[in-house]
């Protein structure tokens, strides 16, 4: 048991009962993409239209897998904070849940694919 | 006991009340932008499993994503990109409390249109 009254539990999380974690994580978020995607532009833009052996050479060197890994790891993670704004915006109840699930799922799985892609390719 | 008929309300004006002003229009635009950059972000995902997998499967993704319709795509993708990225970077400065006035916001609206279309041609040259 923790010897907190209730309101001291409730106390900075508002409405959300998250408080601020959610914005908190989209400025960092937002911060650290607009370090690296820049350059993931540059390097991806580069490659599409090449050749398939120029592509798989491009994707093994260590900057472009770890860009493109990172770019797209922190991107869906940004992706899925802020279409769930959007769904919880323009849809409530059940339709809501259902979305937001979907949404979390797939931005996990498209993440995880991708992932896979650029190990199989990189390694 | 209580009249259980629900009471009519005057409705809050929303967004097709307004007039739509460079503010609101950059605003939507941010989350239009950054919604469909998901289009992008598959067709990608789907170019590098394709590399992955092998030289043919390759080829077929490659084809799509290279197509008129995919250059159109990646082309609007990148202006999106673009857009989102100055969006973003606007969005950090209000939430510092800074440029909130009326002149400051518009001049920042008019540089996120500005600014993206410039990064996307600059972007084309480079690569």
């Amino acid at each position: 048991m923790r010897y907190l009254t209730a309101r001291k539990r409730a106390e900075g999380k508002g409405a959300s009962g998250t408080g601020t974690e959610h914005h908190w994580y989209m400025q960092v978020s937002a911060v650290g993409l607009a370090l690296i995607v820049p350059t993931f532009l540059y390097v991806f833009g580069s490659a599409l239209g090449s050749s398939h052996e120029t592509v798989i050479n491009t994707f093994s060197r260590p900057v472009p897998a770890l860009l493109t890994g990172l770019v797209l790891f922190v991107g869906l993670q940004h992706f899925r904070k802020g279409a769930q704004i959007m769904i919880e915006d323009y849809a409530r109840g059940i339709t809501r849940k259902i979305l937001v699930m979907f949404l979390i799922i797939f931005s996990y799985g498209l993440t995880a694919t991708g992932l896979y892609a650029l190990a199989k390719i990189a390694l | 006991m209580a009249d259980a008929k629900p009471v009519e309300r005057p409705l809050s004006p929303h967004l097709q009340i307004y007039r739509p002003q460079l503010t609101s229009i950059t605003s939507i635009l941010t989350r239009i932008t950054g919604n469909a950059l998901i289009v992008a972000v598959v067709l990608v995902v789907w170019w590098l499993l394709a590399a992955a997998t092998s030289p043919e499967y390759f080829a077929t993704a490659d084809a799509v994503i290279t197509s008129w319709f995919g250059d159109l795509v990646m082309t609007l993708s990148l202006w999106a990109i673009w857009y989102h990225y100055l969006a973003g970077l606007r969005h950090l400065y209000f939430d510092a409390g800074k440029g909130l006035d009326i002149p400051t916001a518009e001049k920042l609206g008019w540089i996120l249109i500005g600014g993206s279309v410039i990064l996307t041609i600059i972007t084309l040259l480079l690569i």
